[in-house]
């Protein structure tokens, strides 16, 4: 299923940079940045939980924000991208390097 | 389910794949050129000059990516295996497949090459114009076909295949349309090829086989022990199952078009003292690149209802062989172009 992740992370208190840091490389674990604070993953259920248990842990909740947007299975057809940083499907497309 | 997991090839002279936390990094020039999360690739295949760090070997094998090398020009060097598809398992079941159900495999191949053999023919067909002996092979073929779906034994299947097989090559020298130069066909001759159309023909078979026979170790199955073929001390028996289904769709064609273009010239060709025709170093070079573009090209796989690229179709197939042979996909899906 794909799960779209999108976080606000305050700078305000210290630390903010390290948490923003933190949860930037979890989620590049488990799907690709799309852009600056959005992660699109396409993952299974179980990593789902497993990630999302890492990002719950990670997180200030007193002042970052963490929204999730789960798509599903049929999830191309809900996705459109326009522009630049044209983003890659790791399951479908051919990564020949 | 299952999931179809995703191949990564690394085709970059001088990359180096590396290891970070849990993504697999490719560095090009020491920029890095790609991020991957390790959950959605399933093989790895690297070719030619291309480093890989002993972390991710050691990675790939926890997480049961294959990982294997090639040279540059596709002959199969070595694989780094995971632990839990361990090939031991896959090899033995492939053994005990081959010792006992050899056959819907087998038939499922042949079906697949008289299949495309046929659109061969076809093809010339809409592009020529029909002509009486044409469509009394194809259909003659066609009653092959249908008399092949139904057989359950493994020397009648080869018969099915050997007669398919005459009665293609049978008209295949009236695919050759432009005679200017002189190139005749008139039937299959082996070891040595005595003319310039047999000599590319088992040469293309031979290149074709060795990539197949590199696809296969690359998936982790034995490439000698074959379902189709005999096993035979020395013979990639295997990878001459898997040949069949590209023989004509690839290997045919291409010699047809090189021929038919008049790419090449009986000057081309050197007839040795025993009678054998070999092609000049030149011509060979010429073959192999028009080979390489060949494989550039992108086909619809009717099974992955994918674009795939045509060289890294014996990739595919060896890896839906080894499905089967695991038990995922309960019949082999041999490779069949629309």
């Amino acid at each position: 299923m794909m799960v779209l992740i999108t976080y606000d992370v305050s700078f305000d208190n210290e630390g903010g940079q390290r948490r923003l840091r933190h949860i930037a490389k979890i989620c590049q674990n488990y799907g690709t940045r799309v852009q600056y604070s959005v992660f699109e993953c396409d993952i299974d259920p179980s990593q789902w939980v497993a990630l999302k248990s890492k990002l719950l842990s990670t997180y200030d909740d007193s002042v970052d924000s963490l929204r999730f947007y789960i798509l599903g299975k049929n999830w191309r057809s809900k996705v459109e991208h326009h522009g630049a940083k044209a983003t890659l499907d790791l399951f479908a497309d051919p990564l020949i390097i | 389910m299952k999931r179809l997991q995703n191949s990564l090839y690394i085709n970059t002279q001088g990359a180096y794949l590396h290891k970070e936390r849990e993504t697999l990094v490719i560095d090009i020039n020491k920029e890095k050129a790609a991020q991957l999360p390790i959950h959605g690739i399933g093989a790895i295949f690297c070719f030619g000059n291309v480093m890989v760090s002993p972390q991710v070997m050691g990675f790939c094998g926890e997480n049961s990516v294959n990982l294997a090398f090639f040279t540059e020009y596709g002959r199969f060097l070595a694989r780094v295996q995971g632990k839990q598809t361990g090939n031991v398992l896959l090899r033995r079941a492939q053994y005990r497949k081959a010792d006992e159900d050899p056959v819907s495999v087998a038939r499922n191949i042949v079906a697949a090459k008289i299949q495309m053999q046929k659109q061969v023919l076809q093809r010339h067909q809409r592009n020529h114009g029909n002509s009486v002996e044409f469509s009394q092979q194809i259909t003659a073929i066609n009653h092959v076909l249908d008399t092949l779906k139904h057989c359950a034994d493994l020397d009648k299947i080869r018969g099915y295949e050997g007669e398919a097989a005459s009665r293609y090559f049978s008209v295949f020298n009236m695919l050759l349309t432009n005679k200017d130069l002189g190139f005749e066909f008139s039937g299959r001759v082996r070891r040595p090829p005595t003319d310039p159309v047999n000599c590319l023909l088992s040469f293309m078979y031979s290149v074709l086989g060795n990539d197949i026979s590199a696809a296969l170790q690359g998936v982790g199955l034995d490439p000698q022990v074959g379902f189709l073929h005999q096993e035979r001390p020395g013979r990639d028996s295997l990878a001459l199952d898997l040949l069949e289904e590209f023989r004509a769709f690839i290997a045919d064609r291409l010699v047809l078009t090189l021929l038919n273009r008049q790419q090449l010239k009986p000057s081309d060709f050197i007839t040795e003292t025993g009678g054998a025709v070999k092609l000049k170093d030149d011509a060979r070079k010429l073959v192999l690149k028009e080979y390489q573009s060949r494989k550039q090209q992108k086909i619809r796989h009717q099974f992955l209802d994918e674009d795939v690229e045509i060289g890294l179709l014996p990739h595919v197939q060896a890896l839906l062989l080894a499905r089967h042979i695991r038990g995922d996909l309960q019949q082999y899906p041999p490779f069949i172009s629309k």
